[in-house]
């Protein structure tokens, strides 16, 4: 039996392959030469955009589909569709200031060029994939495949011990939730007897007898919702859900600062990518029982993260933290678990991604002259660097939800919407009460910037252009989306379609 | 038609302070003019909206812009001026203007004007502030007038946090910490609304008079959308950011604050809570009114009890407020006209006496009432004058603007509209009454403390540019230890500059008494005092029609 491959459809994910590929082999046969750290970016550069363009061309022609089985078209292992290009395409462009970030990084040397780009590239083919799979085995390969490069690159600083203690955390957790996850999905194929998505999907909401139960016409088995939980807590962890939330403080200071940035908005995005197609495609005849799991995740995630965020000194780890809290508010919709609950959920992840690449941008900037990179450092930034001082506040800003930062505002107003309406007022009002305790810590960093620095305040001297150019896209996309939030609300449209 | 002048209402300080950023090197040299020109474009287009806004229709909105911004949302880009949002429209514009005058006029370098600290920074803030002013008495549509709302915060704080006092950092603290979190709350209102009537829109939504959404709902709402107008109002006992903001705050913040800021709290419950809600209007009007007359007596006894000037004209205000929500809690004609007048009064009067309570402060380097000595006519009698002329306008005396809302409200509460039980209300009237005359005692207390007497102290008037080089310094203090400390005993640690004995009185140098971009900037609000005062049709007939169209269902 002969499978018909559609190039076109995985040419985004090849593409990256490929030149992961040679990215590698460039850097074994290259001449070692100043010049060619920066051959080996623009050619990850390249990559990345080469791949974004076939993702964007999928869009303007309705994608498609393909690794069906031979006998019945409408099961297929990898489906472009507008959900799948939508995460793409957000992944692809959060890589592109994750790459020019990792220029500025790879500049100051000790970290081996090429492993480096191979890895990140790696961690995008994953990132990619994912939201295309449509069965369960591609689903979880794929999130492995953004996982391992990720524990790599964080040691690769290898003469930080604080750098292989942060990867060998990431390691032990992951592998624990993959396992976890592992468990959970062996459970669902062992009653659906398929790994398809939408096969799933059809005998979890009772349209077809489930093959693996003995008695087939008395329902579906409890084992269904320890599947469900067990997958549900997989997930948990590639978005630093709460019980598995306590690696991320630790995990992003350790790491080099385009990782962290990549942990917080790649990685961020395909789990809940993946957390989308396991809930909502497969699963939404279970719905009754994810729902509050998810609503109480949501709530503690929050919550959590905003506590913690409150005593933080060190601007890292107090990103970290409250990239956890921003997990809980895109989390909240999920509890609803309508189309347009997710096409908020969506959203808001969009704009938390320019918001955060922003913020992260900024920090980098500075931690080029203040290697401990606490709150105090930025003391006066906005007198010293003022493109750096403003967009660091309106990010920061942005993060809170406050106008003039109206990205964040209206991410935060899709989201109450959907789950006022959809009737989980008490979680309104929790998330309601963190975006205030959010407010406070936004509100200290950003005041910070403003008062003039007590002493001798390190200058921002002569940063590299690969970090501005990062700053302006990440930016000029948050302002964008404060201009026009119509815009994130259509291409998300695209998603649920 | 005429739609352009709401827009350009908000584009010219919006544009104006995007300039500033934009260009900062070449706008230097005439920063001073800069924001004097751009607030007065402001005021201009506000006067012409003045001039030629239909009185006949008061209660239409007029000028309507109406783009649709974030289909997604059903959020559009929808203002629109009617007789309730006029006069603070055209408050705001002429307050914004007078604090650039008193700001920038003549050298601009005297300590608390313009050029002291960091100038381009504070006219940005201003505009900025003028916007989110403005757009929220324009907004008709829920979200954007959330947005505007919000605006607000962020100058604010920074003009608190940068150019405030000692304890301005815990200051601008509280001042958004509170009113973010009565926004999150309000927003949370605001959302059920629109889950329920399915529009965003104020004016369909008031059309509408709550049909469509159940009384349990309603009342939801209507404490949820009131929490948070009553943090920004500040209704008792949420009002407890207001003294500090305001002690804290330089002159024109405390001018803006109170002028303004105040009213677009009070202005919610006139534009969204009570007529897009009017069933839970009717349930929690009892309640409001209740913490209305707790707020006037505290106000008042609280006003007793200060010793710091600035401290007791920000507890006067909450107060002052109470007569407006008191005036709103009846939900009668009268009383929501009351109302509506307090609240212009308030900002024109409050207004006023903050740019005092400031110009004292800079003179006598305190604002604590014992330290100051009393004297004040004799010392400095055109100050002294303007102060008691503003202060017994606050006390409510008849011929000046304080008195008519004050009236109308307890004429409102003597007959509430029905439904309400009219027993409370008579006490709430009654009780209303007294702190009216404890408003009066507290203002006669203060008057005979800083004017009247004999001057007891040399105080350390500037007396040339000496002196003024002094004080200069003072805004630019790191913001180190003495920060951090909360303010609530400032007063008794203040240095007494100058402490030696007193043997005699020193006559002040006639330059010190009111200087010309004083007397520029306070001449027109005490004119509008007096003109209100004797004259109150002139803004009632204004309210009158548009509070008639809200009430609609209840009356």
């Amino acid at each position: 039996m002969i499978q018909q491959i559609d190039y076109f459809v995985i040419a985004p994910p090849l593409v990256l392959a490929v030149v992961a590929g040679l990215v590698l082999l460039l850097d074994a046969f290259l001449p070692v030469r100043p010049h060619t750290k920066t051959l080996l970016g623009l050619t990850t550069l390249a990559g990345v955009v080469l791949s974004l363009g076939f993702v964007i061309a999928q869009m303007a022609g309705r994608g498609g589909q393909t690794f069906c089985v031979p006998t019945d078209k409408a099961l297929c292992s990898f489906v472009a569709d507008g959900f799948t290009l939508v995460f793409a395409g957000l992944v692809l462009v959060a890589a592109v200031v994750v790459i020019l970030m990792s220029m500025t990084e790879l500049a100051g040397g000790g970290i081996p060029v090429g492993e480096w780009y191979f890895l990140l590239l790696c961690t995008l083919v994953g990132a990619v994939t994912l939201p295309a799979s449509r069965d369960l085995i591609m689903l979880v390969v794929a999130l492995e495949l953004v996982s391992l490069p990720v524990f790599a690159l964080t040691a690769l600083k290898r003469y930080d011990g604080r750098s292989s203690e942060a990867a060998v955390k990431l390691f032990v957790v992951s592998v624990v939730s993959t396992a976890i996850m592992l468990f959970g999905v062996s459970l669902l194929y062992g009653i659906a007897g398929t790994v398809y998505l939408s096969r799933l999907s059809a005998v979890f909401s009772g349209q077809i007898p489930a093959p693996g139960t003995a008695l087939p016409d008395q329902g579906l088995p409890a084992v269904v919702t320890v599947g469900v939980v067990l997958v549900v807590a997989g997930f948990a962890f590639k978005i630093a859900a709460v019980p598995f939330h306590s690696w991320a403080a630790d995990v992003y200071q350790g790491a080099p600062l385009p990782v962290a940035a990549l942990l917080s908005v790649i990685s961020k995005a395909t789990g809940f990518a993946g957390l989308i197609l396991i809930l909502v495609t497969a699963l939404a005849g279970q719905a009754a029982t994810w729902t509050p799991i998810i609503a109480i995740i949501s709530a503690l995630t929050m919550t959590a993260g905003n506590l913690l965020a409150m005593r933080q000194r060190s601007a890292v780890r107090l990103l970290a933290w409250s990239s956890v809290a921003q997990s809980g508010y895109i989390l909240a919709p999920l509890a609803i678990g309508t189309q347009a609950a997710i096409g908020a959920s969506t959203a808001y992840l969009v704009i938390y991604a320019a918001m955060n690449l922003g913020a992260f941008a900024v920090v980098m900037l500075v931690s080029r002259t203040a290697p401990r990179n606490e709150l105090d450092d930025y003391r006066g930034l906005v007198h010293r660097s003022r493109v750096a001082g403003v967009a660091l506040a309106f990010c920061l800003v942005c993060l809170a939800g406050l106008p003039p930062g109206l990205a964040g505002l209206f991410a935060k107003v899709f989201v109450f919407r959907e789950i006022v309406e959809g009737g989980t007022g008490w979680l309104a009002l929790v998330m309601a009460v963190n975006t205030v305790i959010g407010l406070y810590y936004y509100a200290v960093w950003t005041a910070r910037l403003f008062t003039p620095a007590a002493g001798m305040a390190p200058a921002v001297h002569r940063p590299p252009p690969a970090i501005w150019s990062a700053m302006g896209l990440a930016v000029a996309a948050a302002i964008l989306f404060s201009i026009a939030p119509q815009l994130v609300l259509d291409v998300t449209a695209l998603s649920t379609r | 038609m005429m739609g352009w002048v709401p827009v350009g209402l908000l584009a010219v300080p919006l544009l104006g302070a995007l300039a500033l950023v934009l260009a900062p090197q070449a706008l230097r040299p005439a920063l001073r003019t800069y924001g004097l020109v751009l607030s007065g474009v402001t005021l201009a287009l506000a006067t012409l909206l003045v001039g030629t806004f239909d009185y006949g229709q008061a209660a239409r909105q007029q000028f309507e812009v109406d783009i649709p911004w974030i289909p997604g949302l059903g959020l559009r880009f929808h203002l629109g001026v009617d007789g309730i949002s006029l006069p603070l429209i055209a408050l705001t514009a002429l307050l914004t203007f007078l604090c650039f005058v008193y700001l920038s006029w003549g050298s601009a370098r005297a300590p608390g004007q313009l050029m002291s600290a960091r100038p381009r920074a504070l006219v940005f803030t201003l505009l900025v502030l003028e916007v989110g002013m403005i757009g929220t008495f324009l907004a008709l549509d829920l979200l954007l007038f959330f947005v505007f709302f919000e605006i607000v915060l962020i100058p604010m704080y920074f003009l608190i946090g940068i150019w405030g006092g000692e304890g301005r950092r815990a200051a601008s603290i509280k001042f958004i910490l509170y009113t973010l979190l009565g926004s999150v709350v309000m927003l949370l209102g605001l959302l059920l609304i629109w889950a329920q009537a399915g529009t965003l829109d104020i004016e369909a939504l008031s059309a509408a008079h709550g049909s469509g959404m159940a009384r349990s709902v309603q009342i939801l709402a209507f404490v949820a959308i009131g929490i948070g107008l009553a943090v920004k109002t500040p209704m008792w006992p949420l009002h407890t950011w207001l003294p500090d903001a305001h002690t804290e705050a330089p002159t024109v913040g405390s001018v803006l604050l109170a002028g303004v800021l105040l009213k677009m709290g009070t202005y919610g419950f006139a534009r969204i809570a009570i007529p897009i809600l009017p069933e839970g209007a009717v349930a929690v009007a009892p309640w409001l009114g209740a913490f209305a007359v707790v707020g006037i007596v505290y106000g008042a006894l609280a006003c007793l009890a200060q010793r710091d000037l600035k401290r007791m004209i920000a507890y006067s205000s909450v107060g002052h407020m109470g007569f407006v929500l008191l005036g709103f809690a009846t939900l009668t004609p009268a009383g929501i006209n009351g109302a509506l007048f307090a609240n212009v009064a308030h900002g024109l009067i409050t207004g006023l006496l903050f740019f005092l309570a400031g110009a004292v402060k800079e003179r006598y380097h305190t604002a604590d009432m014992p330290s100051l000595g009393g004297g004040m006519l004799a010392t400095l009698p055109r100050l002294g004058s303007v102060l008691t002329y503003a202060s017994i306008a606050s006390l409510g005396l008849p011929g000046l603007a304080g008195f008519w809302g004050e009236m109308l409200a307890l004429y409102g509460a003597y007959q509430p509209a029905n439904g309400l039980p009219r027993g409370l209300f008579l006490a709430y009237m009654v009780i209303g009454g007294l702190g009216a005359v404890l408003t009066a005692a507290y203002f006669l207390v203060m008057l005979s403390r800083v004017t009247h007497g004999r001057p007891q102290r040399t105080v350390d008037l500037p007396t040339g540019a000496a002196d003024d080089r002094l004080v200069r310094e003072t805004p630019d203090l790191p913001s180190g230890a003495a920060d951090d400390r909360l303010v609530r005993e400032t007063p008794d640690e203040r240095p007494v500059v100058s402490a030696k004995e007193t043997t005699a009185v020193l006559e002040p140098p006639a330059a010190d008494d009111i200087r010309t971009y004083e007397l520029l900037a306070w001449t027109p609000l005490v004119a509008l005092i007096l003109l209100f005062g004797l004259w109150p049709g002139l803004l009632l007939s204004l309210t009158t029609p548009a509070v008639q169209t809200l009430l609609g269902a209840l009356s």
